[in-house]
């Protein structure tokens, strides 16, 4: 299973180092959305500052969903989808690789958008510790909860629609800990964002046991 | 696993030959009677009260609704558990049907709980733990029914709807601990009858309400699932046709 | 219509064994009752109109259309309670090219023969088989032409050593040389042991591969061409 995984994985990412399509399209979109919360919002008045946390995650869901999407039409293509269902790999490992493709590629998102808020929001960023575990925790949420969810959707005329509907609502508790977590953080009272960190850990945990048993039926006759 | 006992037109399970029964004519009237003694207990009989006026009237229904929301919420996660356990059709549907009526009564809670606060908070819409859940509740809904209704072959569309019906009980679990801590942060009101003790006739009414609301659930899934599982046989006759059809179409070559 | 008991089946087991296999898209029954014996070894042609049901009937054997009635063995699985295990064993060369696009040929080869539990050294020959290495090897198969993702497909089934070849149109698209070698890879493969069933439009020339020919019409095997083991050719 973990070496099936690794196969899948590598080769996600070998595909998107090599179509540059995250590099080139879906960091620029994240990069976007934090220049449309400063229109949105007065930059003056420092809302900003204030805001950053909610905003940050709310940039990384939008944009993470690109990358998800695309995760899966990679798939879609040209037979690929009997291909893979013949190729011998197990669905469970075929799951697990996909997640850590999409999850490497949300980390990098999240870095550059720590950047963007950093120099754009002039967020000052302490509480190292807690942000890293956020990051960490949330990755792993988002990242199992979306390829499982971009599957259920996979190979259908409505899957562009489907996804979103399907999966922000699931990750509403992940937007709103990730959120509250990382305002721990920042304020200085890191104490108040470990439960996040917990509740986000079962989230993950949740859905990675849901994705390896859930993803063998969910591949079929799609 | 992914193995069919019986092909998309066999019908392995026995179900009902149309939408109603003697037994559903008999709980549609009990269930009429009972809305009848409802109105009469909740909206003639028992007394305004003291903090809310005749507002609290509404609880009468919208909490028995919001309880048979997650009940329903439920009742799917469990047919469809059953639907991936054993390829049961039957259970597939009552998932189904307990979705759809959920979402009715989840609908129903959302716009009660808004009556209700408009004359009480001033206000349509508090960020209250308890109706951002049902809010939430009402999405995650609405997202299962989404799936089920993709144009997809049978087997296709019920075990994906399978899977996210199944996801509800976590997903609604997860989602209610997150919105009350998020909420427990700031102190506000919560959508209860708090304060004075409720009781005597006040608290009969709440319970002819909650008889009432449930009969009309349990009859509004079962007329539903009824008439999901007809759908399917009309789906599912003409097979042996369809064959001969088809293979009158080798005989012209 | 209905021999029941085929001649060949003494000691070795066919290796498919279809008795009424009926099989649904939808509600369409694209195969409505189909009887196929293969024994191993053999070169099958399956021809017949555009929507006979050839198409359908490579994928069932490759166990991703499941079929809801009849009878159906292949390779000594049956397929109405395991499609699964019987996958890996075949290879399907499909409509669809079952490639990624931005991945290099040589990526694409070397990840499906991994992912097929085969080692890189079979990923390396059946590129030099098919006249894939050196130049072609490094680049995407977004940018290739029909006749080279055809090979590129091939490449990946053969490093894959199945023991059952499903071939739809396998001539579809390549030039003269091209289908040469495709012969020659089928004549090969069932000299080292493989069953080669494939559907063609060049029925000059799979008539000359072919050591049966099963003609389908309206989704079933006809009687002409015999739907047990005599329908020999040559």
């Amino acid at each position: 299973m973990l070496h099936d995984a690794w196969l899948i994985a590598r080769k996600d990412l070998k595909l998107e180092i090599r179509s540059r399509v995250a590099l080139n399209q879906v960091v620029p979109f994240a990069l976007l959305v934090l220049v449309l919360f400063a229109f949105a919002l007065d930059p003056d008045r420092g809302l900003l500052e204030k805001a950053t946390p909610g905003l940050y995650w709310i940039a990384v869901l939008f944009s993470g969903l690109l990358a998800m999407q695309r995760s899966f039409a990679v798939e879609a293509a040209d037979g690929v989808t009997d291909a893979l269902r013949l190729s011998g790999l197990v669905p469970a490992g075929i799951y697990l690789g996909k997640t850590l493709s999409v999850a490497v590629q949300l980390l990098v998102l999240e870095m550059l958008l720590g950047v963007g808020v950093a120099v754009l929001y002039g967020t000052s960023i302490t509480g190292w510790l807690l942000l890293l575990a956020t990051i960490v925790v949330a990755t792993a949420a988002i990242s199992t909860a979306g390829t499982l969810f971009g599957v259920v959707a996979a190979g259908l005329r409505v899957r562009e629609t489907l996804l979103p509907l399907l999966l922000l609502p699931v990750l509403a508790p992940v937007l709103i800990g990730a959120t509250r977590a990382f305002e721990a953080a920042l304020s200085g009272t890191p104490s108040e964002g470990w439960p996040w960190v917990g509740l986000m850990s079962v989230f993950a945990a949740v859905y990675v046991v849901a994705g390896i048993f859930g993803f063998g039926p969910l591949m079929e006759e799609s | 696993m992914t193995t069919e006992t019986a092909g998309p037109f066999g019908a392995s399970d026995s179900g009902p030959t149309s939408t109603g029964s003697r037994t559903t004519m008999i709980l549609g009237i009990v269930t009429l009677v009972a809305l009848g003694v409802l109105v009469l207990f909740g909206l003639i009989l028992s007394p305004a009260d003291e903090n809310q006026g005749d507002a609290v009237r509404i609880m009468y229904v919208h909490v028995p609704s919001a309880t048979l929301s997650y009940v329903g919420c439920f009742l799917t996660a469990i047919g469809s558990a059953v639907f991936l356990w054993r390829k049961s059709r039957w259970w597939d549907l009552v998932a189904y049907a307990s979705a759809e009526v959920a979402a009715l009564f989840t609908a129903f809670t959302l716009v009660t709980g808004m009556l209700w606060g408009r004359p009480t908070w001033g206000v349509f819409w508090v960020w209250d733990a308890r109706l951002t859940s049902e809010a939430m509740l009402m999405l995650l809904l609405l997202g299962y029914l989404a799936v089920r209704g993709i144009a997809a072959d049978y087997g296709v569309r019920a075990k994906r709807a399978a899977i996210v019906g199944l996801l509800l009980v976590p997903n609604v679990f997860i989602v209610r601990q997150s919105v009350q801590w998020w909420r427990t942060l700031h102190q506000t009101p919560t959508l209860s009858l708090s304060g004075a003790e409720i009781q005597g006739l006040m608290l009969f009414s709440l319970f002819t309400g909650f008889i009432a609301i449930t009969l009309s659930f349990i009859w509004m899934v079962i007329h539903r699932f009824r008439v999901a599982w007809l759908e399917e046989q009309v789906d599912a006759e003409g097979l042996d046709t369809a064959i001969a059809e088809r293979r009158a179409e080798g005989v012209v070559l | 219509m209905e021999p029941d008991h085929p001649t060949s089946r003494s000691g070795t087991e066919p290796v498919v064994h279809l008795r009424g296999a009926v099989a649904l898209l939808g509600r369409f029954p694209a195969l409505a009752g189909v009887d196929l014996d293969v024994d191993r070894r053999r070169i099958v042609l399956l021809r017949g109109a555009n929507g006979a049901g050839k198409t359908t009937l490579l994928r069932a054997l490759a166990g991703l259309v499941p079929i809801s009635a009849g009878e159906a063995i292949v390779l000594g699985v049956d397929l109405r309670v395991d499609r699964q295990s019987v996958r890996h064993r075949v290879g399907l060369l499909a409509h669809g090219t079952g490639l990624y696009d931005e991945l290099s040929v040589a990526d694409n080869v070397r990840f499906w023969t991994l992912a097929a539990g085969a080692v890189l050294a079979d990923a390396e020959s059946a590129m030099i088989r098919l006249g894939l290495d050196g130049r072609l090897s490094d680049v995407s198969v977004g940018r290739l032409s029909t006749g080279q993702r055809r090979r590129t497909s091939l490449a990946c089934l053969i490093a894959r050593r199945p023991e059952l070849w499903l071939l739809d149109e396998p001539h579809a698209g390549l030039d003269k040389e091209g289908r040469d070698v495709v012969d020659e890879l089928v004549r090969d493969a069932a000299a080292a042991g493989a069953t080669i069933i494939l559907s063609s439009h060049e029925l000059d020339r799979a008539i000359d591969l072919a050591d049966e020919i099963v003609t389908l019409g309206g989704g079933v095997a006809l009687d002409d061409s015999g739907a047990g083991g005599d329908g020999h050719v040559a």
